[in-house]
């Protein structure tokens, strides 16, 4: 065994003689690179060409996210003296959510509600969908990639009539398919139902994101697993999860911010029967559109804004993390 | 340690393409064995199927004295380099070469310390701890060929180990892979389009064209006798000159020049070819002499090329209607349209059928 052979092969290109690029100015002059102006545009024309964009987010983004955080400490309402002459409540309205148990229950669905059907469903679903049809011939995975999509595509009231139909109680499609009779499925199982379809609606885009993921992976490196005799599962874990690591990552933030802002539940169950799916979106519209509490409303929504801020942070420090060491 | 045998062996693809067409190979044991062939010719194919990685179509693989045919990749006790390497980036050093030895279910501490080992023996002890992307190209060379060895197989199958090193690295590691494959002892088949490499390390090799196996040999009778004129075209620097002939009155006639048939006396009955015969006249430019002055068995022809080769030239006449090659010392360089000589050495000339598969004549 072990050749006692000076492996020649060691010998790296030495950088022997070749002078390192001196690290003095090249192009830009010492006050601009103080300033980081590395085009050479001058502070003024660059906040010029800034500024349209920074004007498009201040009015669209910026200010009724404060304007948001304004109404939230009023008890502006849609009807009545609240309407006319909005009193300063400080923070009452994020003491009475907090102290809401109807808030607590919501929060608790939309928790539910995202860890079920994206965070699990839509990441566990799509990668399968991605990972088993990956090597299967090309028209099935074009009429695949065409089912999945067009649940995707779709009008979101398009959609609800469609399930609507597929889960009636009467002349349901699915009481016809698997032969129950008179069985209300919105009724009975309100959250299973907004979950699956919320996995059947949004799976497209972590199949499609995988796909692309997957395609990364290079053959030699699955090869080399199954040249060591892995398993398929084997070589999922010890090659293909970690090379697609970050890609599962964007993915999952993307899908559970969607998931956590969508309204889609209230088209299919109107967050009934008795608030049993009652996810936060339409929490937050059925207290400020229906019930007219529009600061209590406004309190609520900044609540779900710092829930999406700080699963934002956390899918971001852990991205940041899994960066690869530089050669 | 084991020898390999292939018998009639066919890897046909679903489109019906055959990249392995009945092939009949022997390896002994302990042979370092070149795959040699153009590109497409099959050569990575055969030994993918060879690997497992390919199922084979019909036909038979051995590995000492187990038939493989029907098993899995990782049942074979085979290691693979591959052209790439194909080291798992997120693993450090330890951790990839010790990766066959943790599907094999071997402990932590015996894993690291066997991968130790044969780092050791590569020089590479002192990166243990870092990450592929860390490595210059030949270490990561080195740590793909630690991770074969560390598994102890019966067979190395590299494909192109050195065609991603830069041309000084690769003189080098093909030095240091000959010493490494005697050392070891270790039956390997290595895949290369390099001619040069094939020449340079193996024992012995094959050269493959269509999926087919067109010569088996030393490098030196490879070289020396080509089997036919698709190895005799293939093999070597500059191509051999492939002339055509006649043999016509004991001699060979060219078609504006007649050389007489080569070997002593100059019959054609020496060789079993008949008058008339239609034969492809083979010499490489190197035993071709380029003559000032008429001299008996040299052709006249008038210079069209002169390349330089360095220490040699490459000088490419008009003879007929035949367009003659020969390798002339720099000092004897003729100028363009100068009127040379040919002169082959008869004893390094063979000749081959013009029809079929162009096989070498026997003398």
């Amino acid at each position: 065994m072990a050749p006692s052979t000076s492996p020649a092969a060691d010998l790296a290109p030495a950088p022997g003689g070749a002078p390192a690029p001196a690290p003095g100015p090249v192009a830009t002059t010492p006050r601009a690179r103080r300033d980081g102006d590395v085009v050479g545009l001058g502070r003024a024309r660059a906040v010029a060409f800034v500024a349209p964009a920074l004007v498009l987010v201040g009015v669209f983004l910026v200010f009724p996210a404060a304007w948001t955080l304004y109404l939230g400490l009023l008890d502006y309402s849609l009807t009545g003296s609240g309407a006319q002459a909005p009193v300063f409540v400080g923070l009452g309205n994020y003491t009475s959510a907090l102290s809401d148990p109807a808030f607590a229950k919501s929060l608790y669905l939309t928790l539910l509600f995202v860890g079920g059907s994206a965070v699990l469903g839509q990441n566990v679903l799509g990668f399968s969908l991605a990972w088993y049809f990956r090597a299967a011939q090309r028209p099935v995975r074009a009429t695949l990639s065409v089912l999945v999509l067009l649940a995707w595509i779709l009008p979101g009231s398009v959609v609800a009539f469609l399930w609507q139909a597929l889960l009636d109680r009467r002349n349901g499609t699915l009481n016809a398919l698997i032969g129950t009779t008179d069985m209300a499925w919105a009724l009975d199982h309100p959250m299973a139902v907004i979950i699956v379809f919320n996995i059947w609606r949004g799976t497209a885009f972590s199949m499609l994101l995988y796909t692309a993921a997957l395609s990364t992976v290079p053959r030699s490196h699955l090869e080399v697993a199954r040249m060591a005799g892995a398993t398929r599962w084997q070589q999922l874990r010890d090659v293909v999860l970690p090379t697609v690591k970050r890609h599962i990552l964007t993915n999952t933030l993307l899908i559970t911010l969607w998931t956590f802002n969508d309204f889609s539940p209230y088209l299919l169950t109107g967050g009934g029967p008795n608030r049993e799916s009652e996810v936060l979106p339409v929490y937050i519209y059925k207290e400020a559109i229906i019930g007219g509490h529009l600061g209590y409303g406004s309190a609520i929504s900044l609540l779900l804004l710092l829930a999406n801020l700080v699963i934002a942070v956390v899918y971001v420090r852990l991205l940041r993390t899994r960066e690869p060491e530089a050669a | 340690m084991a020898s390999v045998t292939l018998t009639g062996l066919v890897k046909e693809y679903p489109n019906g393409v055959r990249g392995v067409d009945g092939v009949d190979l022997q390896i002994a044991d302990g042979e370092f064995f070149a795959l040699l062939g153009p590109s497409g010719c099959g050569k990575t194919t055969l030994l993918r199927t060879l690997a497992g990685l390919e199922a084979a179509t019909e036909g038979r693989i051995d590995i000492g004295d187990r038939d493989v045919t029907g098993f899995e990749p990782g049942e074979r006790d085979v290691a693979m380099v591959f052209q790439d390497y194909a080291l798992f980036p997120h693993m450090t050093v330890t951790d990839n070469i010790a990766y066959p030895l943790r599907i094999q279910k071997v402990g932590r501490d015996e894993r690291s310390a066997r991968a130790l080992e044969t780092a050791q023996g590569l020089s590479l002890a002192a990166l243990m701890e870092r990450r592929p992307a860390q490595l210059s190209g030949g270490q990561q060379q080195r740590v793909a060929l630690a991770r074969a060895i560390a598994c102890h197989p019966q067979v190395f199958l590299f494909d192109e180990p050195l065609s991603n090193l830069d041309a000084r690295l690769r003189l080098e590691a093909r030095t240091f892979l000959k010493q490494l494959q005697k050392s070891l002892g270790v039956t390997t088949v290595f895949v290369t389009h390099d001619q040069a490499e094939a020449l340079a390390m193996a024992d012995r090799m094959a050269v493959m064209d269509g999926g087919r196996i067109r010569q088996v040999g030393t490098p030196r009778e490879v070289f020396q006798r080509p089997a036919n004129t698709f190895v005799a075209n293939f093999i070597g620097a500059t191509p051999m000159n492939l002339l055509d002939a006649q043999v016509v009155g004991g001699a060979l006639d060219f078609g504006g020049f007649t050389l007489p048939v080569p070997g002593e006396g100059g019959r054609a009955s020496a060789w079993p070819v008949a008058e008339g015969d239609k034969v492809v006249y083979g010499v490489r430019p190197e035993y071709v002499q380029c003559l000032p002055a008429p001299a008996e068995g040299a052709a006249r022809g008038e210079v069209t090329a002169v390349e330089n080769l360095g220490v040699s030239v490459l000088v490419t006449a008009q003879a007929g209607e035949q367009s003659v090659r020969a390798v002339v010392p720099e000092s004897d360089e003729p100028a363009l349209g100068d009127t040379v000589h040919l002169a082959p050495s008869s004893e390094r000339v063979l000749l081959y059928r013009a029809d079929g598969d162009g096989e070498l004549i026997g003398r």
